[in-house]
């Protein structure tokens, strides 16, 4: 080892921030937990298999999803014409069919509940403090459900002599 | 294998080993400022040590008020992880020659930075609260758990069997892992990828009989399906362990258990 050391930084450990430091060895600074420490208030850990079933959930539906997706953009974008055919006579002819029916209502289903759990997660990860993780979580179920609910309700209850 | 020639001998003893590094250290006293900082170190140093022989120079020859964890200094307590260039690594495990590059203009080496594991409280310089991450450890049971008559001999298994756990028991428990882990940053009540290596290491373990308690420890809200699989714990891990593989494993021993 080499004796020829400096230091290039400032001689004293660490100089106060501004003139006279207000903390010493009696008044330390309070040090910054980690969030979401868990401490002895924490609630008990639930048993049950809900993240199991969502994190399940979140791998097949994806896999059907990009059936569904893909077919569906290539049918109303890219095939036969493409996006310029696409009008109320298109829709309502689509819908005749029992078959596109239930693809859209897979669809519909599967994507919302898809996208829901996935902003669950990312709420779950970043939202630091309780009360946000609330107001937003009842943001995105309500949003979730409305649209779902929205969605299903035309799908059975359309009628193409609306006019 | 050739004979060492007198002149070419003193040409490598003229020639200094030592190059110049700066290390920029992350300083927080608590008894002094509610702010860390950072200070710069420059100092001469072989660069076939490593960043421990640095901080020990620092320690004992410029200012020894530099608080750092360490214990054996050779890779197998764990005491000494830290965050170096910003990857979690052991600061006795890696070589100043490894993490030092050169200015491309000046030639002049670039600072090396050096600070504590993340998602720890920092309670002086490099040193953490470790409790929360041992907290997690305990919590998985991380011992042997049987039930009926101790056996009088050694308990056998077959060499397959042993093979199943062998990387997990590799765990020094240097938090290197679990501090590199983004969902443990955010959130310390996740149980964070050390603690669920520890409980692969006793739940493939064909001679211990609480796997299905710990697996029902990790299958909660706060266990391994936090996971998000960036592999940041496989890329700290000191010892080289798979780490995100065993959290693999666990969630498929918990969906194989169920369906």
């Amino acid at each position: 080892m080499s004796a020829d050391t400096t230091a290039t930084g400032s001689t004293a450990a660490i100089s106060p921030v501004e003139s006279v430091s207000v903390f010493d060895v009696d008044h330390p600074a309070p040090l910054i937990e980690p969030p979401r420490k868990r401490t002895a208030k924490t609630p008990k850990a639930t048993r049950g298999n809900f993240e199991m079933a969502a994190w399940l959930f979140m791998r097949l539906s994806g896999v059907v999803l990009v059936v569904l997706v893909i077919g569906h953009l290539l049918i109303q974008l890219v095939l036969d014409g493409g996006v310029a055919r696409i009008g109320f006579a298109f829709v309502a002819g689509r819908w005749a069919s029992p078959w596109w029916q239930t693809w859209d209502l897979l669809m519909l289903w599967l994507a919302m509940l898809h996208g829901g759990n996935g902003m669950r997660t990312i709420i779950n990860d970043y939202a630091e403090r309780a009360n946000t993780r609330l107001w937003l979580k009842g943001l995105l179920y309500t949003a979730t459900v409305f649209t779902i609910l929205l969605g299903t309700l035309v799908i059975f209850t359309f009628d193409p002599n609306i006019r | 294998m050739a004979t060492p020639l007198l002149d070419k001998v003193e040409d490598e003893a003229a020639a200094s080993p030592y190059i110049t590094v700066t290390l920029r250290i992350r300083r927080f006293n608590p008894e002094i400022s509610d702010e860390a900082r950072w200070e710069d170190f420059s100092i001469e140093i072989d660069p076939k040590e490593r960043v421990l022989d640095a901080l020990h120079k620092i320690k004992w020859d410029v200012d020894g008020s530099l608080t750092f964890r360490r214990s054996c200094a050779h890779g197998i307590c764990g005491s000494d992880a830290m965050r170096i260039n910003g990857k979690n690594r052991l600061a006795c495990k890696t070589l100043i020659k490894d993490i030092t590059s050169f200015d491309r203009k000046t030639g002049a080496t670039k600072p090396i930075t050096v600070e504590a594991i993340k998602g720890l409280t920092v309670l002086k310089d490099l040193v953490v609260d470790m409790e929360p991450f041992f907290q997690a450890y305990r919590d998985v049971m991380p011992f042997l758990v049987t039930t009926g008559n101790e056996p009088t001999r050694e308990r056998l298994q077959s060499a397959e069997d042993r093979e199943r756990f062998d990387d997990t028991t590799k765990c020094i428990l240097c938090a290197a892992c679990t501090s590199s882990c983004p969902v443990f940053w955010n959130d310390g009540q996740y149980f964070g990828p050390a603690a669920i290596v520890n409980a692969h290491r006793f739940i493939f373990d064909s001679r211990d009989e609480a796997g299905e308690q710990r697996l029902e420890i990790l299958n909660d809200k706060d266990g391994v399906w936090r996971c998000r699989t960036t592999f940041n714990c496989t890329d700290a891990c000191p010892r080289g362990i798979e780490v995100t593989k065993a959290i693999q494993e666990v969630k498929r021993a918990l969906i194989t258990r169920r369906f």
